[in-house]
């Protein structure tokens, strides 16, 4: 079990960010990507069937270059651990000691993977998982069992974004999705949660039921308001180890259901030119807090829309202003990423909301979405698409993007 | 067809270039140092030469075609054999051939590496396309962490105590002490060695090679050829070689001497029981177990009771890596796959000073090289006589 982080002692130097070896050769990242969405997936011969790794371009089995990647029994048999009491990378050498494991898939391949405190002596059983560690490349790590908690293990908790005993800042308390949002931090053991709210003088609904929790504090934030987003920051930066940018305007309609740019600019001024703001003031100090102890700055979450891979023209200009974000979600990646802080970009469907209202079911609730964006934050994936028109959408666009664009054009 | 044999091949001139533990200098000055100390030793001019085999890590982004132009070498005969610890035995057995053949008449053979104070960390991260994807991610322990496995493994499996390896250890370190190049110069004894730190569990400071700068080499001609130069020289009996073999073992206990052993030994006309001294691959000791399990020395498993009943000094019942090993003269990168080598050329031909096994007629000496993900992937062994 992991204790509460002790309080900072300022007086002594902050702990760099480093990050483990990050170099890959292009055919290894095929485990990352499927990491980044939280699977275990392995190299797998079409003609004869071999399961393989480390990744190839050519299958040991049979020579063939059909391979591809598919999801693997996570089963395992631990044959043997060490435990690294050197290590020649600073990353790892700030952590010592560090255990590893020489596992044998029942797939078949043998692996190295990071070992979880609580597997026992070899030989054992393990289950195996692809993850992605401080520098966002996928790493194997095996865990005891299937419901194993990595963040309560000092060494995989590197690899999550666990909101336990951290600080998080949720950008948007006014609606029913940013209030489910807090409550789900909160169950999950955040210690503190700021909760932004543009337009302070009206009160919103649910405000007195987010009042009362002892770690909330309300604070106004207006992410179109450049000088008060820089306030804000001034104040708490240096504190915020999560933030999760759920600010957003969504307004139906594409391009000639209305005259002029008016709700298009609106539209931009908060899902795209907020997270500018947002990024600017609160990206450097996060990036400087990328390895300061249990309670590191860790995660930037955006919540995106799967109407940002293809464009929805019931509601274009939103579906514009998202894959702006998108966009410029990828570029704060590259950013934080020598921190060690990972940007988490969930794309949901159309949630159950008022400006969905003529969208059939199903539509994803605000408790449901708040629950997938604390498990992403939990697990440590990259990307998330909650919900059961995200994950179709996302099957149809990965199979042919093109055919998809036909699809919702008519 | 059957294979043909080594007659008339003759090793010859072993060199170390002394090692230092860190070196300002590049690969190409430690491999040329050891050139010239293999001309000088056999007293011939480098246009004398026509066969010429290199073996370097560090020698990047060169490779033996740029070392003739930069050592001023028109060899007729070129090999670069960047496989480890394999390389040793690798390129004595291309000579021996090329030199059978014709296609060259005295071929030198260097392998060497040189060590900055951050170039083993460079080496690791970048070893393979395996390393760098599926292992080095993982805490960077390099070789170390590698066969911490192994070795906990084999504990496990096989029941050996740390006692056991370090006796190796311990056996190594006084036969060191009798050769000037090594690097430690001190004794070891059994309880500084089970007090030593933990490097990556079970594997303790000495049971790990310590990385450094160095060459070692040897020259292959043919009898009659060193007979008219004068020089003293081992006769090459047998060689074996092979590559990723028991591919499907889950976890490395066996290499591809357990595959081919009838053969080394059948070429030779011998059994292992007729060999005077054996050097092996010792980057760790469990490595030397597994060798002479697989080379026939004890059965598999057999390794910690055969370590319990022998002992291992240059005058003991088994002298094993009588020069002290990679483990007490140093790494000195691709130098190592010819350690054992040159050593085994100083016994046979009695300059092996005050560690000179008495009567030694016959010697096997084996190489192991290239941990590309989990598991060394080269094996090879070659039996020399007098």
């Amino acid at each position: 079990m992991l204790e509460r982080p002790k309080r900072k002692n300022p007086v002594l130097r902050t702990r760099l960010p480093t990050l483990p070896p990050a170099a890959r050769s292009r055919i290894a990242l095929g485990l990352t990507a499927a990491a980044a969405l939280g699977r275990f997936e392995l190299q797998q011969c079409r003609d004869c069937g071999t399961v393989q790794y480390p990744p190839r371009e050519a299958c040991q089995g049979c020579l063939s270059i059909r391979l591809e990647w598919k999801p693997q029994s996570p089963e395992a048999e631990l044959l043997a651990a060490t435990v690294l009491h050197h290590s020649n990378d600073l990353f790892f050498r700030e952590r010592l000691p560090w255990r590893l494991g020489l596992v044998r898939l029942d797939c078949g391949p043998t692996v190295v993977a990071h070992l979880h405190e609580r597997v026992a002596p070899a030989p054992s059983r393990v289950i195996v998982a692809a993850k992605l560690d401080r520098a966002g490349q996928a790493v194997l790590v095996a865990l005891p069992d299937k419901e194993a908690n990595m963040a309560e293990d000092r060494q995989l908790r590197e690899f999550t974004c666990d909101p336990k005993f951290r600080k998080v800042l949720v950008t948007d308390g006014k609606t029913a999705l940013g209030q489910a949002i807090v409550k789900a931090l909160a169950a999950a053991g955040a210690d503190l949660i700021w909760v932004g709210y543009a337009e302070p003088w009206k009160k919103f609904a649910g405000f007195d039921e987010l009042k009362p929790l002892p770690q909330v504090t309300l604070l106004p934030l207006d992410v179109t308001d450049s000088k008060n987003v820089r306030e804000v920051a001034a104040e708490i930066g240096g504190k915020v180890d999560i933030l999760v940018n759920n600010a957003e305007y969504h307004r139906t309609y594409g391009i000639s259901n209305r005259p002029g740019v008016d709700t298009a600019r609106a539209e931009m001024d908060v899902n795209y030119f907020g997270l500018l703001r947002l990024a600017q003031e609160f990206g450097p100090a996060m990036r400087s807090r990328g390895a300061d102890g249990l309670a590191s700055a860790t995660a930037w979450v955006n919540l995106l829309s799967i109407y940002a891979l293809a464009n929805f023209p019931p509601h274009g200009t939103f579906s514009a202003s998202k894959a702006a974000a998108h966009s410029l979600a990828q570029c704060l990646r590259a950013e934080l990423r020598p921190a060690g802080v990972r940007v988490i970009n969930v794309f949901p469907g159309p949630i159950d909301d008022e400006w969905n209202q003529l969208l059939p079911p199903p539509k994803i609730t605000p408790a449901a979405l708040a629950n997938a964006v604390v498990k992403a934050l939990q697990e440590g994936v990259e990307d998330g698409y909650p919900g059961d028109v995200a994950q179709e959408w996302l099957a149809r666009w990965r199979d042919n993007p093109k055919a998809l664009e036909k699809e919702l054009s008519t | 067809m059957s294979r043909r044999g080594y007659e008339g091949v003759a090793v010859a001139v072993p060199v170390t270039v002394p090692y230092v533990r860190y070196s300002i200098r590049a690969a190409h000055w430690w491999l040329a140092r050891c050139l010239a100390e293999l001309l000088k030793g056999c007293g011939l001019r480098k246009e004398d030469m026509d066969g010429f085999s290199v073996s370097s890590f560090t020698l990047a982004p060169d490779t033996a075609i740029g070392l003739t132009q930069h050592l001023g070498l028109s060899p007729r005969w070129l090999d670069h054999v960047p496989f480890g610890g394999a390389s040793g035995i690798v390129q004595l057995r291309r000579a021996a051939r090329a030199v059978q053949s014709g296609d060259a008449d005295v071929i030198a053979c260097v392998a060497g590496d040189t060590n900055h104070v951050d170039s083993f960390r460079l080496t690791l991260a970048n070893f393979s396309q395996f390393a760098r994807d599926a292992v080095y991610p993982y805490g960077a322990g390099g070789p170390n962490a590698s066969f911490a496995f192994l070795t906990a493994y084999y504990m496990r499996t096989y029941g050996v105590k740390r006692e056991d390896f370090g006796k190796l250890c311990v056996a190594q370190r006084d036969n060191a002490l009798r050769f000037a190049h090594a690097l430690f110069k001190k004794p070891l004894t059994l309880e500084e060695y089970l007090a030593a730190r933990p490097i990556a569990e079970p594997l303790h400071l000495y049971d790990c090679v310590m990385p450094c700068a160095g060459a070692d080499g040897f020259i292959v001609l043919s009898e009659e050829r060193a007979k008219r130069l004068g020089i003293g020289y081992a006769r090459l009996l047998g060689t074996i070689e092979r590559h990723n073999a028991f591919a499907t073992d889950p976890v490395q206990m066996r290499a591809g001497w357990a595959l081919d052993r009838a053969d080394l030994y059948e070429q030779a006309g011998t059994g292992p029981q007729d060999m005077d001294f054996v050097q092996t691959y010792d980057d760790y000791p469990v490595i030397s177990v597994m060798q002479l399990e697989d080379l026939g020395f004890c059965a598999k498993g057999e390794g910690p009771a055969f370590i319990r009943r022998q002992s291992f000094t240059w005058d003991g019942s088994f002298p094993l890596n009588t020069s002290g090993g990679q483990l007490s003269v140093g790494q000195a990168g691709a130098a190592g796959g010819s350690l054992g080598l040159v050593e085994a050329l100083r016994q046979l031909t009695r300059e092996a000073q005050g560690r000179q096994v008495k009567d030694a007629k016959l010697g096997l000496v084996s190489g192991f090289g290239m941990i590309n993900f989990d598991r060394g992937l080269g094996s090879g062994a070659a039996i020399l006589g007098c």
